[in-house]
Order: structure tokens, then sequence, then C-alpha cells
């Protein structure tokens, strides 16, 4: 591969560098090359020697992570949608109907975003930075397959806009960008993002009619069906495998597990913020049924974790350790209450069906005030120190 | 307060290709010697001598023009050949031609072991000796007038690819038990000396010294991290600290009252043909040490250790606190698709690589980057690897937004630049965490200036 990178530095770089015709345009150049080359840049200061792993693998980990939802959103999607016409389908064709209708989100995603990353590191001056690798597939895979592409493309423009770039770009965001975008379309688009309407692809514009009504769990929990009916349609195995309606990525929690699994593996997601979540939802779940006056407080705690957008986002959403709380004990009260909320908003307010999403950009944004508090018992800790020492 | 072993979770041993053979190679009597004012923190080098002028072991060479009594001597006695400035005529380097005789500039004699605390203060300074006592807060030489809360020696060293000090420091124990004699008289609360727990070392039976052991991974040698555990710096606290090179010479010259920099360091690294001990001064021309040693060609050479030493040329010299001379490939080639490639070869504390299936393979290191510099964006990565009750990167943070009160509260007193040396390894976004401390040390320190 070496002529290739001599290639690159010789005929395309010159046109690149400082004083070539395209000098404004380095960034996009210089993403592209460490795209494809990581450079041979040597340590100068400090340590002479560094640990192999930098932020394109680590968010490369997560997209490989992301895969097990991506796939078998599509199937799923296409699943829907042969249930929903009442036909009869091989898997093949399930899955290539899926793939056809989540792969164009994908795609417009990642252009959209990364276009705009790539212009902003031009006005900038600066380096693209890598973390839109990773929300240009989470934005895909928390909207329905049924959202129209110009949809996605403005959400997208917005998310990385303002819930990023505003900050200051990657590292610096107080929002999950990916969950920035999905709030954006729920509450300027909420007919396309909720109902019953959105969850299977052309269902909005088929208007078929059979014995499937494509709403998700929570949806018919929301409008007071019977739980009986809810624990018929959406039974524990159905939803823990993902064949029920919902968002593209969100609806398998054996995905989301697999996903979980290399994300914790290779440590590059909190298992505490995990950990800590799946127990505040747990908390909450139980707490209401033992209430259980109504059907959203009568599906069991385990249910609730199973159902929604609730795996997903407690291992892809909420981990996201830029907006997540940093500190280590704070990571736990961030994902406790991440879980407690979310289940709170979806049995409490049935105009927002999903509050995981609502939970976890609340939570983004309590962050830096539960780390505050961390940060302040270390110091009090060290002033009680001090003064022992004086004493 | 002491004999105790003490056990530490955190951090990590590092462990690289191109560890010293056990074998002393050579004497080497270099005809070049320099002293680098570049070596010490938070001075200001003021010349004693011009070029040609002739010194000998011992002489002053420069000293610190904020705080005169400390003295920086020359290791060698001949002629100062060159004084080598860099941008804004900033002094690098003085070198000093040997004359190979070593005659040794001839001190007050003082009995170090009856004298007080102000006439052996006196003596170290004007002996050139001072520079060896390094204070925390601020990581500095010592300031002589202060009245220190203990005095710390680490009996080891825990960097990768460090020097065997049961080898470098095997005629030294009488030195060493001259030396604590005296240090004791400096501070009230004592000396402190730590030691590796199971390591057979002579070192635990000298005298006068609290004895603690350390269990654990690197940085648990870090000098730092053992005060933490034993005796924290608190916000108005100073300590000392000392490292057994300059408990040698403190203890050389108490014995026969010359100065005498002499030491075995080793020679390391995986660009070494040949690697071992070798009697050096210190300041030496290392051409001689690793002539034929190494390979010439893409070689990084490092005075100390990988983690902390610094970068010199072949023709550079030996710095006056390393006990070592390093030697790592270089990186030459950019490397196709190497951020998603698995690669074998590289060393990750992180599982998105393979290294931790070979917990105990030995690394061969280039210098690369592996990366480009981000903003932060992976939280508790750092935590894992500072064994001290310190938040590293809202430290780090608040030294960027230069908040002298943050800086304080998170104990920015405690820390020295190389125990985060383990954490800018580690760092994912590349950042060159210890140049951050240090600059956060000095705008401290200049705040109280």
């Amino acid at each position: 591969m070496k002529f290739l990178h001599q290639f690159l530095e010789k005929n395309i770089k010159p046109t690149f560098d400082k004083g070539g015709k395209l000098e404004k345009l380095y960034p996009a150049y210089d993403a592209i090359e460490t795209f494809l080359f990581v450079p041979a840049h040597g340590t100068h200061n400090g340590v002479h020697v560094r640990d192999g792993i930098d932020l394109k693998r680590t968010m490369v980990t997560v997209i490989i992570a992301l895969i097990p939802c991506l796939l078998f959103g599509m199937y799923n999607t296409g699943y829907q949608h042969f249930l929903a016409q009442g036909q009869a389908a091989d898997f093949w064709e399930m899955f290539l109907f899926g793939a056809a209708k989540v792969l164009p989100i994908v795609v417009v995603s990642y252009a959209v975003g990364l276009g705009v990353e790539f212009l902003m590191a031009v006005i900038k001056g600066s380096q693209v930075e890598e973390g839109f690798l990773v929300s240009g597939m989470l934005i895909p895979l928390c909207l329905p397959a049924d959202i129209p592409l110009w949809m996605v493309a403005i959400a997208t423009i917005f998310g990385v806009v303002i819930g990023k770039e505003v900050f200051g770009g990657t590292g610096m965001n107080i929002l999950n960008p990916a969950l920035t975008v999905r709030a954006f379309l729920f509450f300027a688009y909420p007919t396309y993002m909720s109902g019953d309407q959105v969850w299977h692809a052309d269902g909005a514009f088929s208007g078929t009619v059979d014995a499937v009504t494509g709403a998700t769990a929570l949806g018919d929990a929301a409008s007071k069906v019977e739980i009986s009916t809810i624990m018929d349609k959406y039974d524990m195995y159905a939803s823990f495998i993902g064949t029920i309606p919902g968002s593209v990525g969100e609806t398998s929690v054996v995905a989301c597990l697999i996903g979980a699994f290399i994300l914790l593996w290779t440590g590059i997601a909190s298992w505490r913020v995990m950990l800590s979540m799946v127990v505040g939802g747990y908390t909450m779940g139980l707490i209401f049924n033992a209430f259980g006056v109504n059907t959203l407080m009568q599906i069991s705690a385990l249910h609730h974790l199973l159902i929604g957008g609730f795996a997903f986002g407690c291992v892809f959403m909420a981990t996201d350790p830029v907006s997540a709380a940093q500190t280590s004990s704070g990571k736990y009260i961030y994902g406790f209450l991440c879980g407690f909320l979310g289940i709170m908003i979806r049995v409490f307010n049935p105009a927002y069906p999903e509050g995981i999403m609502l939970a976890i950009l609340f939570m983004n944004v309590m962050a830096p005030l539960i780390d505050h508090y961390v940060v302040d018992a270390n110091i009090k800790r060290r002033n009680k120190r001090l003064q022992l020492a004086s004493k | 307060m002491s004999n105790r072993v003490i056990k530490l979770n955190k951090g990590a041993d590092v462990r690289l290709k191109g560890e010293a053979n056990k074998t002393i190679i050579a004497e080497i009597a270099s005809t070049l010697y320099a002293l680098k004012p570049t070596d010490f923190s938070g001075i200001t080098p003021k010349l004693n001598v011009r070029v040609g002028d002739k010194v000998k072991r011992g002489t002053t060479v420069f000293f610190d023009k904020k705080r005169p009594e400390i003295k920086f001597a020359s290791p060698t006695s001949g002629t100062i050949k060159d004084i080598v400035r860099g941008d804004k005529r900033k002094i690098l380097e003085i070198i000093v031609q040997a004359d190979q005789k070593n005659t040794s500039e001839t001190f007050k004699k003082v009995d170090l072991l009856k004298a007080d605390a102000a006439q052996i203060i006196s003596t170290l300074t004007s002996a050139g000796l001072w520079p060896f006592i390094i204070q925390r807060p601020f990581d500095i030489i010592a300031q002589p007038t202060d009245k220190p809360k203990a005095i710390f020696i680490s009996g080891f060293d825990s960097n990768p690819l460090a020097p065997d000090y049961a080898l470098c420091f095997k005629d030294a124990h009488e030195d060493f038990q001259f030396a604590i004699d005296v240090l004791n008289k400096l501070s009230s609360g004592g000396v402190f000396l730590s030691l590796k727990d199971g390591g057979n070392s002579q070192l635990s039976s000298l005298k006068n010294a609290k004895i603690n052991h350390f269990k654990g991974p690197h940085p648990a040698g870090n000098v730092g991290v053992q005060i933490h555990h034993l005796n924290p710096i608190n916000k108005g606290d100073v300590v000392w600290t000392v490292s057994l090179q300059g408990l040698a010479a403190i203890g050389k010259f108490v014995r026969t009252g010359e100065y005498d920099v002499s030491k075995t360091i080793a020679l390391t690294g995986s660009s070494c043909t040949e690697t071992g001990y070798f009697k050096v001064n210190s300041g030496a021309a290392v051409e001689s040490i690793i002539d034929q040693r190494t390979s010439t060609e893409n070689t990084r050479f490092i005075s100390g250790n990988p983690f902390t030493g610094k970068k010199i040329t072949p023709q550079g010299y030996l710095g006056f606190y390393d006990m070592q001379i390093t030697c790592l490939p270089e990186v030459i080639d950019p490397e196709f698709f190497g951020w998603i490639i698995p690669k074998l070869s590289k060393k990750s504390f992180s599982r998105a690589f393979f290294s931790w299936l070979m917990p105990n393979k030995t690394y061969d290191l280039n210098t690369s980057m592996n990366g480009e510099e981000r903003a932060f964006v992976v939280s508790g990565q750092y935590e894992r690897f500072l064994p001290m009750d310190i938040l590293p990167v809202q430290l780090i943070k608040s030294i960027l937004i230069n908040d002298i009160e943050l800086m304080e509260n998170l104990g920015i007193y405690e820390v020295a630049p190389e125990d985060f040396a383990l954490c800018e390894f580690a760092c994912t976004s590349k950042q060159e965490v210890q140049s951050i401390i240090r600059m956060g040390l000095d705008n401290l320190q200049k705040e109280f200036a």
C-alpha cells in the first residue's frame, strides 16, 4: 500500500496544502488520508510509546456492536411489512425488503451528517472528528423505517449543528447528538414518529386493512388496551427476540445484548451506566406493578425492560461517554436515573409513550450536576484530611 | 507509620522488549560532558563560567538566578568547550571537554554526620548536590529554607525497561546509610524509604529510615504515589524527595568530601543489538555507549525511560537524573487502515485490540502516536491508571482552564508529571497529559511567586 500513500502525497496532497488550489479544503483531504492511513506521527513530548487505541478504532468498535441491531432491524422491517400485508414471505424476501427500506436512511444519515462535519471542519480549519461515525449509525436505528428521507436529512443537520458543533464538536457536546435528532423529529413531525401507522414500512400509505394493527406495545398500552391483549400480542419471547413493531434497531433485545457484550468486553461502554440503568428501570417497574392501576402499570417490570427503546437506549445511547456522567460514582447515579425516569415518563405520560429518549436527554443535561457533586465530595475528603492533619 | 505492605490495585505494567542484560559491559570515560539546564524544572540558569574556563569536578558551572544558592556543578574536570543556546538565547547545554584527570574541587571540610541542619544545607548547596533534592508541591528543586514534613525515597523503579537498581547501586550501601543519617536531620518527619514488596532488596537493612513495602503494578514505584499512601501532601505542606542516585551522591560526599556523580546506567530498548550496564559519569556523551550497540537508522535515542525520558540525538548527553539510555524504533510508515486491522504487535489496555490475550507478552513498540490528538471523549480511562484518590480528568481540565482554586482543591500539590505517564500512554485521545500537569504546576507556582 506504499505506492498508494506515495501517490496521495505526491499527486493529490499539494493541491490541498498551503498555497495549493484547494487549500481551504485541506481538512477534507486530511480526513480521507487519515482514514486510509494512520499517519506516521511520532510522539514528541512526554511518553515515547503509545497505546494502540485511538478514537477511530473506538468508534468503529461501537459501529461493529451496532451491526446486529442493524441486521435484525432490516429483517424486522420486512417481517412487520409482510405481516401487515398478510402475505407470506421467506426470510430473504423480508430481509431484502427491509434492507431496501433501511439502507437509504443509513446512507442519508451518513451523507448529510458527514457533509456537515466536513463543512464545519473546513470552516473551523480543524480536523474532521470521528464522533459522527457512531451517531450516523445510531440515527437510522432509532427512527421508524417509514420516515421520509428528507426528514432524516433535516433532523441530522439539526442534530449535528445544534446537538454538537455549536458546543465545539466531538467531546464537547452536552446532549447525545443521535437522540437530539430523534427528539427533533419527535416534536417537529409527531405524526411520523408515533401512532400506529408508522411502524411498518409503507403502512402510512398503503392503507392496508387487516387484523394486525401496527402500533407498538407502548402505543397499545397507552391507549388502554387490556393487559391480557398486550401480553398476547407482545409476549416476552417476541419482545426479547424483537419481532414486534418499533424503531428500526430498537426492537430486538437479543441484538442489543450482543452489542452490549461487545461494548462491555472491549471496555468501551461503561458497565456502571448499563447496570445501574437496568436496576433503575426495573425498580421503577416494580413500584408501578405494586399499584397496577392501569395497563402500563400492569406490564411486568421485566417486560418493561424488553419493550420500547429501553434496551437500545441503555446499551447505545445512555453510555455515550461524552454526554453521560464522567465520574465513576456519578455513572451509577446517572444510569439509575436514566432507567428510573425512563419508565416513569413512559407510564405517566401516555402522550410520550417512548420515555427513554426523554429520560436520557434529561439526564444528559443533569450529568454535569451529578459530576459536580462527585467532584465536590472528593474535594471535601481532601479538605477533611487537611483539617485532621492540622489538628 | 512504618513497615506496612501497601497494595495498589490500579495501574499496569507495560512490558517492552529490550530490558538490559544484567552485566556491566564497560566503564566509559567520555571526552565530552554536558550539563543541561533543561533537566531541571523551575530554574533560570545563570552562568558562572565562560567558554575556555578551566573547571574541576564540583566547580559551579551555573546557578539559579532566582535562588543563587542552588548551584549546578561540573561532573568532571576539564575546559568549558561550548555553550549551546536555543531560541531567545535560552541555555540548552554547557559542554565540558574532559581532561581525563578528573580532579576534584576541594570543599570546606565539614563532618556532616555531626553538623546541624543549616550547616548541612549550606554544604550540600555549595557542593552542587542540592539539585538532587526535589520538593513537592511543584516537582522542582527544593527550597533550602523550607522545613519539609518528611523526606521520601523510592527504592525501586516500576517504569517500563527500568534498570535493575540492585546492580546499579551494588556498592552504594554504605553511602546510602550516610545520606539517610544526614537527611534525617533536615526533617522532623524523618526519612521514608519505600521498597518493592517481595523484592529481595539489600536496602531493607538500612537504618534510621521508615521502611514500607508497595505491592502492585506501575506506578507503584513512583515516589508521588508512595507519598499519597504514606503521608499525603495537604495544602501548605512541603515534602522532599530524593532518588537513590541522589542518595548515593550525597553519601559519597559525606564519606569522601568530593562531588562524585558517577553512576551505573543501563542501555535498554528494542533497537539495541546489545544491552547491559555501563559505568559512566553524569552528563556523559552517549555516543561511545550506543556506538555499535544500536541500529543506526530510524532509531529514537532517549535519555531516561520510555515514559518520562527526553529525546536526544546520538551525539547527545545523558541527563542529570537519568539512569538509562533507551533506544526505540522510530515510526516511519503510515499504516494502511491501521485503525481497523487487528494488530497483534501493538500493546493496548483496550480490548479493542488483542493484547489482552497475552498479558505477559513483551512488546516491541515504536514511537508512533497510533492516532491523532482529539478532545476527551472516553471517560473512566485515566482512573484505572492512577492509584491516588485524585480525579485525573477533572484535574487536567482545571489546569487547561487555569482555575487555580480548583487545581488546589483537586490535589495538584500531590502530583508530578511522571505520575500521569501511564494515563498518557493509555489515552485514547492522545492528550499530552504530562505536559499539561507540568503547565499546571508552573502556573500555580507563578501564582505564589
